[in-house]
C-alpha cells in the first residue's frame, strides 16, 4: 500500500510532502508524486508521529463490558494513536507469560494500534511476592513495564527488589503512588472542598512520600523509576530534586491533571471521579510546568473505561477512571499548547518519541525521516468541537469533557504505513486487520 | 422550594421563613387535633439507605400531621446491594408516584445525585449524607435556639449575635456542616471545639473560629454549647487515644457544666453517649434543649415538607 501525503506541516513547522511505500517513509519534500499512491490532501494539518501512550486500560480479559483489546484500540487510533502500553489489572492478572502474549497477539490481530501489555509486577496484583518478571519479559510480548497500577507496591523491601529485579530484564516499574494506609476510603483531594462536601481526603502526601521513598530506592539499587500519573505541585518538586541528582527517574501526567481541577468535584457528578484524584489549580498549574521544563516527561492517558452502572451512583459507590484516548490530544493542546507553554515539537516528545523510549518500544526514534516507519497522525489544530459521546469509540463514555468544547481533531492515523483513521472516522475493522495482515506478511 | 439538600444555599430570609413556617407548625401541635389537611393525597417516602430510627419516625409524624400518605423504604438490608441500587430505587418510587422523597444515605451527595439525576422528579429531602449534610437537623437547632432565646416573639428573628460552641468530632459531623452555614447565615458567631485530629483541613476558609480547648470555650461564656456524638468506631482509629482521655478533655462533665453560665443551652443531636461526650446531669438539666430538639425537629420537617408540596414558595431554595 502507498500512500502520499501532500502538504503536511510537520512539528518543527516545516512543510512537506511524504510518501509511505510498504511501511516505511520512503521519500520527503516538496512536489513528490506516485503513480497510483493513495493520496491525502495535508493542507493546514500538523503531522505528527504516531502517539505512544504508556498508561491504558484495555480491560480484557476479564472486564469486556468495559472495554475489549479491539474497542481500546479503536479509541486509541481514532486520538491518534498508534501503539497503547496494556495495564496489568484484567483478570486474570497479566502476571504471567500466557496472558501478555495473549493481549498482545490481540493487538496485532485486529492492528489498529501496536499493544504492548504492561506485566504486573508482584503476582495477582496482591503486593506480596513478585510475579513471573523474566518469563513476561522473554514472552513473544517482550515485556519490558511492569506495573501493579490501580495499586502501589506500598512494601518498601518488595518494590526495592522489583527495581532491582526488573535491571535484569531492561525493564522499568512503573508506580502507582499512593500510600493505602493513608487513602484508606479517600474519595477526593484532601482539603478545603473534601471537608466541606464531606468526602473522605486523598491527601497529596501520600503520594508524594511514596515518589520520594522510590526515588531513592531506584538511586540507591541503580534501577529505573517511572512515576504514573503525577498529580501533586509536591510530587514536581520531588521529581525535580530527584532528576537534579541524576537518579533514573521518569515520570506522567495524565491529560485530566493537566486541565481540570478538583472544583469539579462539588455535583458530586460521578464522571469526575479518578484516581490520582482532580487536584488544585495550583497543582494542575505545576503540572504543566514540569510538563513545559521536562520535570514531567511524558503525558500518559490513564483511559479507564466503566460500564455505565459503575458511575451511575452515589460517588462513594462509583468506580474510579476516566476514558481519554479520544480526547488526550485535544486536551494537551488546550492545556498546554494553546496556552504557550508548549510547540506541537514538545508535543511529540512527550506523547511519541519520549514514552516509547521508556516503554522500550523501538521505531518511534526518527518520526518522518526517510526509512522511518510510518506511524503518523495528522491533526487539525484549528478547529473546535463540542466533544460528546459522538467522539467516544470505545466502550466507556466516562468521559469528564462531554459537553465541554475541545480544540483540534485527528483527521488521519497510520499505523505500520496503513490507515487506521481516515477523514476524521476510523476504518472498517475488517480493512485493518487485512492491512495488519500484509504488514506482518511482509515482515 | 424544589428540594432541600444542604443548608450551604440558604439565605438569611429563606432560613428565617422556614423557621417561621416551622412556628405555625408546632402550634398545630399543640392542638387537640394535630393534623393538618395541607398535604391530603401527596405520598411522602422515607428512602433510608442508611438506620435512622430517630430521623424516620420525625419525618413520619411531620407528614402524618399534614395528611401527606407515608411509605417508608429501608434499603439497607433489603435486596437493594451497590452500584445501581439508587438508580433503580428511585425510579421505582418516580413509579410509584413519590412526590417527595426524604432520603438518608452512607454516601456524601446521594441526595444531590438523586436531585440532578433525572431518574425521579420527586422533591428531594436531604435527611443526612454520609459526612457531608443534616440540614433538618441544623434547622431544628436553630429553631430550638431561636425559641428559647425569644420565646414567643421569635418570629421574624434571626440569631443576630448569638455564641454557638460546638464541640466534638467536627470531621465526620454532617450536623457540624450544617449547623456552621446556617448558623453562621443566621448571624450567630460559631466556634469549634475539638482535637486537632477530629479538626477538618481547610476549616480557615469557614466563617467560624476553632479551638482545641473546651475549658477555654467555656470561659467565653457561650450562649450555646452544642455536644457532638462521638462514634465507636472513630476510638480506634487513632482520632484520640480513648474514650477516658476525649471525656476528660472534650467531654461536657459536672464541672464544666457548672461553669457554664446558668443561661447557656446545652444541645446535642442525639443519641447521646452518656458518660463520654455528656454528663447525664449536662443532659438532664434544665438548660438541657435534647428533648426539645426531638419535638422542634417534628415542626422543622412539617414546614419544609410542606414548602416543598404546596407549592407555598415557589422560586425559594
Amino acid at each position: 500500500m502507498t500512500i502520499l501525503i501532500t502538504g503536511a506541516t510537520l512539528p518543527n513547522g516545516d512543510r512537506t510532502d511524504l510518501l509511505i511505500d510498504r511501511g516505511v517513509i520512503t521519500e520527503t519534500g516538496s512536489g513528490l508524486s506516485s503513480a497510483g499512491a493513495a493520496r491525502i490532501d495535508a493542507d493546514g494539518l500538523t503531522a505528527l508521529p504516531g502517539l505512544v501512550d504508556l498508561h491504558t486500560h484495555l480491560r480484557e480479559p476479564g472486564f469486556e463490558q468495559s472495554e475489549t483489546v479491539l474497542t481500546g484500540s479503536r479509541a486509541a487510533a481514532i486520538g491518534g494513536f498508534t501503539a497503547v502500553f496494556a495495564m496489568a489489572n484484567t483478570s486474570p492478572v497479566a502476571d504471567t507469560a500466557g496472558v501478555v502474549e495473549q493481549v498482545a497477539s490481540l493487538g496485532a490481530e485486529h492492528g489498529y494500534v501496536t499493544v504492548r501489555p504492561i506485566g504486573a509486577v508482584t503476582a495477582g496484583l496482591a503486593g506480596k511476592t513478585l510475579a513471573e518478571i523474566g518469563a513476561m519479559a522473554h514472552s513473544r510480548a517482550a515485556v519490558r513495564v511492569f506495573s501493579d497500577d490501580g495499586l502501589c507496591v506500598s512494601d518498601p523491601l518488595l518494590m526495592r527488589r522489583a527495581l532491582e529485579y526488573v535491571t535484569t530484564f531492561g525493564g522499568v516499574i512503573a508506580q502507582h503512588s499512593q500510600d493505602p494506609r493513608l487513602t484508606e476510603g479517600a474519595q477526593m483531594n484532601e482539603g478545603a472542598l473534601s471537608s466541606e462536601l464531606g468526602l473522605a481526603g486523598w491527601p497529596a502526601v501520600a503520594e508524594e512520600s511514596i515518589i520520594a521513598r522510590d526515588v531513592l530506592l531506584a538511586q540507591h539499587v541503580g534501577a529505573r523509576l517511572h512515576v504514573c500519573h503525577v498529580s501533586t505541585a509536591g510530587s514536581v518538586d520531588v521529581i525535580r530534586w530527584a532528576k537534579a541528582r541524576g537518579i533514573a527517574v521518569t515520570a506522567e501526567v495524565t491529560p485530566h491533571h493537566l486541565l481540570l481541577t478538583e472544583q469539579l468535584v462539588r455535583g458530586y457528578d460521578s464522571r469526575f471521579k479518578v484516581n490520582p484524584p482532580l487536584r488544585r489549580e495550583e497543582d494542575v498549574l505545576a503540572q504543566r510546568a514540569g510538563l513545559a521544563d521536562g520535570t514531567i516527561d511524558i503525558v500518559a492517558t490513564d483511559h479507564a473505561p466503566h460500564p455505565l452502572e459503575s458511575k451511575e451512583c452515589a460517588w462513594d459507590e462509583a468506580a474510579n477512571g476516566m476514558v481519554g484516548l479520544e480526547s488526550a490530544l485535544s486536551v494537551v493542546q488546550a492545556a498546554v499548547v494553546d496556552t504557550g507553554l508548549m510547540s506541537f515539537a514538545d508535543v511529540a516528545r512527550v506523547l511519541s518519541s519520549k514514552p516509547a523510549e521508556i516503554g522500550r518500544l523501538s521505531g518511534y526514534d526518527a518520526a518522518f525521516e526517510v526509512g522511518a516507519h510510518a506511524n503518523l497522525a495528522l491533526y487539525d489544530p484549528a478547529v473546535s468541537r463540542a466533544f460528546s459521546t459522538e467522539q467516544l469509540h470505545g466502550k466507556g463514555i466516562n468521559s469528564p469533557y462531554l459537553a465541554r468544547t475541545l480544540p483540534g481533531q485527528v483527521m488521519t492515523t497510520i499505523h505500520d504505513g496503513y490507515a487506521t483513521v481516515r477523514d476524521g472516522r476510523l476504518v472498517d475493522a475488517d480493512e485493518v486487520a487485512d492491512a495488519a495482515r500484509e504488514a506482518v506478511a511482509r515482515g | 422550594m424544589r428540594h432541600l439538600l444542604s443548608t450551604k444555599g440558604l439565605t438569611r430570609d429563606e432560613a428565617v421563613m422556614i423557621l417561621d413556617v416551622a412556628e405555625d407548625m408546632a402550634d398545630v401541635a399543640g392542638r387537640e387535633v394535630k393534623k393538618l389537611p395541607a398535604l391530603r393525597g401527596k405520598t411522602v417516602v422515607n428512602l433510608f439507605f442508611e438506620d435512622s430510627t430517630r430521623t424516620r419516625i420525625s419525618f413520619e409524624a411531620a407528614a402524618k400531621r399534614l395528611s401527606a400518605d407515608v411509605i417508608n423504604f429501608s434499603a439497607k438490608g433489603s435486596s437493594v446491594s451497590k452500584g445501581e441500587s439508587l438508580k433503580d430505587t428511585a425510579q421505582t418510587l418516580a413509579a410509584m408516584g413519590a412526590d417527595a422523597v426524604v432520603v438518608r444515605h452512607q454516601a456524601s451527595g446521594a441526595p444531590s445525585v438523586l436531585a440532578q439525576s433525572g431518574w425521579i422528579d420527586a422533591g428531594i429531602v436531604n435527611a443526612g449524607d454520609g459526612t457531608h449534610e443534616h440540614p433538618t437537623q441544623a434547622l431544628l437547632d436553630a429553631f430550638t435556639i431561636r425559641r428559647r432565646l425569644h420565646g414567643a416573639s421569635a418570629r421574624g428573628r434571626d440569631l443576630d449575635g448569638v455564641t454557638v460552641t460546638i464541640v466534638g468530632d467536627i470531621l465526620h459531623s454532617r450536623v457540624a456542616r450544617s449547623n456552621v452555614w446556617l448558623l453562621t447565615t443566621l448571624g450567630a458567631r460559631v466556634h469549634l471545639v475539638a482535637p486537632a485530629t477530629l479538626v477538618p483541613l481547610g476549616v480557615g476558609d469557614w466563617p467560624v473560629s476553632v479551638g482545641y480547648d473546651l475549658d477555654d470555650a467555656i470561659a467565653g461564656r457561650p450562649d450555646v454549647v452544642m455536644m457532638l456524638r462521638i462514634q465507636a468506631e472513630r476510638m480506634n482509629a487513632a482520632f484520640f487515644p480513648n474514650a477516658r482521655e476525649y471525656a476528660r478533655q472534650w467531654g461536657l462533665g459536672d464541672e464544666r457544666l457548672a461553669l457554664l453560665p446558668a443561661a447557656s443551652l446545652v444541645m446535642h443531636p442525639g443519641p447521646m453517649n452518656r458518660g463520654l461526650e455528656i454528663s447525664a446531669q449536662a443532659a438532664d438539666s434544665a438548660r438541657s434543649t435534647v428533648l426539645e430538639q426531638v419535638a422542634n425537629g417534628v415542626s422543622i420537617r412539617m414546614a419544609v415538607l410542606y414548602l416543598l408540596l404546596s407549592g407555598a414558595s415557589e422560586g425559594l431554595g
